[in-house]
């Protein structure tokens, strides 16, 4: 078995704050760390690696700090790492995103054929769960997300069945591989890592690849140029023109607040009191 | 929607810089009108379509086009009602395509289906619902058709004559728009419940345009097996609730977190909660409200312990009435929440729960 894992190094976003005055990110100072949502498909790829042997490449696009992610990935178990890093790749969308995954992976096969691909169900800076699909359709591959169970693989018939979770319900499917999964949150649980795993990964030599080794002929294909989509505007969110009718604790006894807050809701809002009671009274 | 870095702009800009694909081909301005993609599945059109029909129908109108439903469905379907549906919620006309391979969601013949319907038809835009089917669906098509597609929009507009879709980015500390200005169709999806349900209008009808899809059984490799219901559908309806108490770190711990659950029994409401929150493992993930949780819209949403930053706002701000309790006097739920209080959760949501008690204890003993 091959299989790869494509992950991103993302910002940690519970850190992240909005300068008040010129709107920009502030990014000093906020720890990279890996998408949380592909540590689940890690350790979903290093379990069918147990199971079976064979060989886990982690794959990421980006910066060329994003290497520690990709060494955190090997302290929990990976066989190797690829970071694809070049300037012409910055500014990319969705689409030129998976163009150059897409090519990463064609180029990493070409060393031994690759069986699955697994992903995160997206990422928590975009959020937008679409190189996964990307990458699965510009390499032709059955592409199963959202998938919440592994419930069996053959690698001799090279057969695949997963749980996907839809609206109401779970789908169970079965295919063929190659296949790229995107895996559900909550899955599974990463497993430790010890301290002779992070000073081996600490010690890994990461492969660098830049456009030519990632088999990338065409630069109109990545980057900016490769990108429908344009940002035509970034901007903070308005507060309403209204602000809140606030009242402080500090002021009065806490059941004085309540009971007044309640009176100002219903006064304003009859049909939303005959509701509740509606409601309660069912 | 952008995923390496890319840097803000400080202020507002253009779009058209250097190395960017603004300019439309002549080949691609005669792709017109808008789609929407009604998904559906065991006998069910899910709402999230009917929403974004409703949007559909005001950019069309501002485009001077018409806005067609897109069916795909096995033929013991019944796509005929559905889109006798969509088109009493604003659609124009519909295009439907059923065979017995499109019974049951799959991706190989939905891409397949629905790029061919794309490119026989070339509609300028089309939208699909942020739900599993759509953005599996959505990813897929646009990769396919090698155009833009922008994810879990709040916001729909047109610009000249261009989708101007907004979107929370870097976490959902910002918002920010999106342009496919050199390629059609633009596309966008569109979470349950950020656009209003449009009023329902059986008197307006449409035309069903029929086209066969050229692939057959075995010409696909994924088979679907099974479809496994949940057992239990209605634990959780956070996105179609009509009061949502939500609790937030300010909570501090677990414990504290049961007085959300307490107000929301005397509400008859559902139990909310942040990305904080679930991260702690206080709350369940599908009480997630926000970004990359549900989106909600309740007639009364009390967030109790909840700073108010854009990822949980973009999530809740149009509930009809926002209720805030935060110690910080200067939390920016204050700038969208209508009634707060400034003070201890802790302290505020007891007397709180007491205070609706009391007072639905009279209402409902005077109206019994």
């Amino acid at each position: 078995m091959h299989i790869v894992v494509c992950i991103k190094q993302v910002p940690d976003s519970a850190q992240i704050r909005v300068h008040p005055v010129t709107n920009t990110i502030m990014r000093q100072g906020v720890p990279a760390i890996v998408n949380p949502y592909d540590l689940f498909a890690l350790e979903e790829a290093l379990r069918l690696k147990d199971r079976f042997g064979g060989r886990v490449t982690a794959l990421c696009m980006g910066p060329p700090q994003a290497e520690e992610a990709l060494r955190k990935c090997v302290s929990f178990g990976a066989t190797d790492a690829i970071l694809v890093t070049d300037r012409a790749f910055a500014g990319a969308d969705t689409l030129a995103t998976s163009y150059a995954l897409a090519a990463a992976i064609r180029k990493v096969a070409q060393e031994q054929a690759v069986d699955l691909v697994f992903t995160g169900k997206q990422t928590i800076d975009g959020d937008t769960a679409q190189v996964g699909p990307g990458i699965a359709k510009r390499l032709g591959w059955q592409l199963l997300t959202y998938v919440s169970r592994i419930a069996d693989l053959d690698p001799d018939a090279q057969r695949l069945r997963v749980e996907r979770r839809a609206e109401g319900g779970v789908q169970l499917l079965e295919t063929r591989l190659p296949a790229l999964v995107t895996m559900l949150e909550g899955t599974n649980e990463m497993r430790f890592a010890g301290m002779d795993d992070m000073l081996r990964a600490g010690r890994f030599q990461v492969r660098k690849w830049n456009r030519e080794d990632a088999g990338i002929e065409d630069p109109g294909k990545i980057g900016l140029k490769g990108s429908p989509t344009v940002v035509s505007k970034v901007f903070g969110p308005t507060p309403r023109t209204e602000r809140a009718d606030v009242e402080a604790l500090a002021d009065s006894r806490v059941q004085d607040v309540c009971l007044n807050l309640l009176q100002k809701i219903f006064t304003t809002h009859p049909l939303l009191e005959e509701e509740l009671v509606d409601r309660l009274s069912a | 929607m952008t995923e390496a870095a890319k840097p803000p702009a400080t202020a507002p800009r253009p779009a058209g810089r250097a190395g960017r694909n603004t300019e439309l081909p002549e080949h691609l301005k005669v792709y017109k009108g808008i789609w929407v993609f009604v998904e559906h599945d065991r006998g069910h059109v899910n709402p999230v379509s009917w929403e974004l029909m409703g949007e559909a129908r005001k950019l069309a109108d501002r485009l001077q086009v018409s806005v067609a439903g897109v069916l795909l469905g096995g033929p013991d379907e019944p796509l005929d009602a559905f889109a006798r549906e969509a088109c009493a919620y604003g659609a124009d006309l519909c295009y439907v395509m059923r065979d017995p391979v499109l019974k049951g969601y799959r991706n190989e013949p939905f891409t397949r289906g629905l790029t061919d319907l794309v490119n026989a038809h070339q509609p300028e835009i089309m939208l699909l619902g942020a739900t599993t089917m759509g953005r599996d669906l959505a990813g897929s098509v646009a990769t396919t058709l090698g155009t833009g597609l922008t994810a879990d929009c709040t916001e729909l507009n047109i610009d000249g004559r261009a989708l101007a879709a907004t979107r929370p980015t870097f976490g959902g500390s910002l918002l920010c728009t999106i342009m496919t200005l050199a390629f059609r169709p633009q596309m966008a999806t569109v979470r349950p419940r950020v656009m209003a349900m449009p009023r329902r209008d059986d008197s307006r009808t449409g035309p069903v345009v029929e086209m066969r899809l050229a692939m057959v059984e075995t010409d696909i490799v994924t088979k679907l097996l099974e479809f496994i219901p949940d057992a239990s559908r209605d634990t959780v309806n956070l996105a179609y609730a009509d009061v949502i108490v939500a609790g937030g770190k300010g909570l501090k711990n677990a414990d504290n977190f049961r007085l959300v659950w307490d107000l929301a029994r005397v509400l008859g409401a559902e139990v909310g909660a942040t990305r904080a929150v679930v991260q702690a493992g206080w709350a369940e993930a599908e009480r997630q409200v926000g970004q990359t949780g549900k989106t909600v819209r309740p007639k009364l949403y009390i967030a109790a312990g909840v700073s108010g930053a854009i990822q949980h706002r973009v999530g809740m701000d149009a509930s009809d009435v926002i209720v805030a309790i935060n110690t910080d006097a200067s939390a920016p739920i204050f700038d969208f929440a209508h009634y707060g209080i400034v003070g201890n959760a802790m302290q505020v949501l007891p007397a709180l729960t007491q205070a609706f008690r009391a007072h639905f204890e009279r209402r409902v003993r005077k109206t019994a």
